[in-house]
């Protein structure tokens, strides 16, 4: 372990994340014709009706959002799903950002007590490793509560 | 009334459970029953619609083909789909239209099966699947049960307790069905000491996979009355509507809902708006339903039904739990099937067999789940990825 070689942090999905601890974001997309914001892109066009030959441009999403739901899964999830042996239950929260008017699920915080969040607290993005290899390390983002 | 009603000459089903046969054996035995049920032989069926099961890691589909070769290939015309949960009702669809259009007269439709256990996307490394990505970058699928709603937990601040009375009811109401897996009662107590799933739902409120079949024979109501048939049950509304832009209600298998931030959400949303499209084709008024057979993947889904169709106004599902309406001998009595819950979920045949329910029902051939004196039955589902399905029956 002497050669403490630093991985290459990226994200696990190439594309939808900044993955500088000291900015987070999601990488999304407007079509700046409708006003209408997507993430991620599953689409090359804007799916707002009427506004397919509108371009979608690359934009950072609000790292900021109200928590609208969230729930605790108590079973361990199948492949490809990466848990943890033994499984510990982990919870998925439902964040709307406030600018965009969209809902975004991302899994809680580690050390974040489910008990401790309640419906419309303002939550923020942060950044997690989902797992890694010899040579990187795979980012996925999660939601904590601003407080925290 | 409806101008594009069409008759239910017969239905069908094979016993849900799990039973590990060749799949197609469920199907054909739900569709000779229907088709012994219709009066009519099975040469007499001029199109075949299946709903097809797609199954994950097993060979094969069971398709409109399938059936037919089973049954001894005739000639006729076939026609197959897929739409998640709502397949069932777009092979009604497809046999209703294809009935109103005059092109076939009497129409066989019939699906079934699962795979069995928690459900779990294809196996190797799909990133472009979004399936796929879900369970890699989110764990499961959490919003499958609707646990995943807005409120101190679930729909309107619904309660433990509200979450089991549901199980409760669906327990006592299949538990007379013959085709139901499950024919246990359970008490409010067993069901809250069952495993936490996805806080607050746990395990005895979400639906388990199972085996199963279900089949129709539909005609036209010149050929039912032909037969003799002066009041068949008639399906006098197919809703398979989709979402308006911008579904701001996130769903399976989104990461996220769509913006509203340029164009506003809809009055209607997506699931409000799949029964009433039946009600207006129907010219029916949700006041006038005295049964309904709705997708209780969960308990929580159950209860947003009640106010998605209509049988009671926003934010007074768990009021109407509560008073005893939805039981049987209640107002409007829901799942007297037993449900999903009682079932099992047999994708592609579910939907057929909510309308199965539905004719025995306003036949007044249910047994001891009979709704008395039911003239109109509603269904209501949602297939993933946007497929709307509700169904409206009347006497």
């Amino acid at each position: 372990m002497s050669t403490s070689k630093q991985k290459k942090r990226v994200a696990a999905v190439e594309g939808w994340i900044d993955v500088d601890p000291k900015n987070p974001r999601l990488v999304g997309y407007k079509d700046d014709a409708s006003g209408t914001y997507f993430f991620p892109k599953d689409v090359s066009i804007s799916r707002a009706p009427g506004f397919a030959d509108t371009p979608l441009r690359e934009v950072r999403l609000s790292n900021r959002g109200k928590l609208w739901s969230y729930t605790t899964n108590h079973y361990k999830p199948p492949e490809p799903a990466i848990s943890p042996d033994p499984f510990v239950p982990y919870t998925v929260a439902a964040v709307e950002l406030t600018e965009e008017r969209m809902v975004i699920l991302g899994q809680l915080a580690d050390g974040v007590d489910p008990a401790t969040i309640e419906v419309g607290q303002e939550m923020e993005l942060t950044l997690a490793t989902l797992y890694e290899d010899d040579e990187n390390e795979y980012i996925v983002w999660k939601w904590k509560p601003v407080s925290a | 009334m409806s101008k594009n009603e069409v008759a239910i000459l017969g239905a069908g089903m094979h016993p849900w459970g799990k039973w590990g046969r060749n799949f197609v054996e469920y199907g054909v035995v739900a569709l000779k029953e229907a088709i012994k049920d219709a009066g009519i032989e099975w040469k007499d069926v001029d199109f075949v619609v299946g709903g097809d099961t797609m199954r994950n890691g097993y060979p094969g589909y069971v398709a409109g083909a399938t059936f037919a070769k089973a049954m001894g290939w005739t000639g006729i015309p076939i026609a197959s789909c897929y739409a998640a949960c709502a397949t069932g009702a777009q092979a009604i669809e497809i046999a209703r239209t294809r009935i109103l259009a005059g092109m076939a007269q009497v129409a066989a439709v019939g699906a079934d099966t699962t795979p069995k256990g928690f459900l779990a996307p294809n196996k190797g490394e799909r990133t472009l699947d979004p399936d796929w990505l879900r369970f890699r970058l989110l764990g499961d699928e959490p919003d499958l049960f609707r646990s995943l709603r807005p409120a101190p937990h679930g729909p309107h601040g619904a309660t433990e307790q509200d979450f089991a009375r549901i199980k409760v009811k669906n327990s006592k109401h299949g538990f007379t069905n013959p085709n139901a897996r499950y024919r246990q009662i359970y008490t409010e107590a067993e069901v809250l000491a069952s495993p936490l799933v996805a806080a607050p739902l746990r395990l005895f409120e979400i639906c388990a996979t199972s085996d199963g079949a279900a089949a129709l024979v539909l005609c036209s109501m010149e050929y039912a009355k032909k037969k003799g048939i002066a009041k068949p049950v008639r399906i006098s509304a197919v809703s398979t509507v989709s979402p308006t832009f911008p579904n701001t209600i996130i769903d399976m298998p989104d990461f996220s809902t769509d913006s509203a931030a340029g164009i506003p959400a809809p009055d209607r949303s997506f699931k409000d708006s799949i029964s009433y499209a039946a009600y207006q084709e129907a010219g029916v008024d949700p006041s006038d339903v005295n049964l309904a057979e709705v997708y209780d993947l969960s308990s929580a889904l159950e209860l947003d039904w009640y106010e998605n169709i209509g049988l009671c106004k926003p934010g007074e599902a768990e009021g109407m739990l509560r008073s005893g309406a939805t039981e049987l001998g209640g107002r409007v009595p829901v799942n007297p099937s037993g449900g999903l819950s009682c079932f099992g979920e047999a994708v592609p045949a579910q939907a057929i067999a909510q309308v199965c329910e539905l004719t025995w029902q306003l036949r007044g051939t249910a047994g001891e789940r009979q709704v008395e004196g039911a003239k109109v039955g509603i269904t209501a589902n949602q297939g993933l990825f946007g497929h709307g399905s509700s169904v409206l029956c009347t006497r």
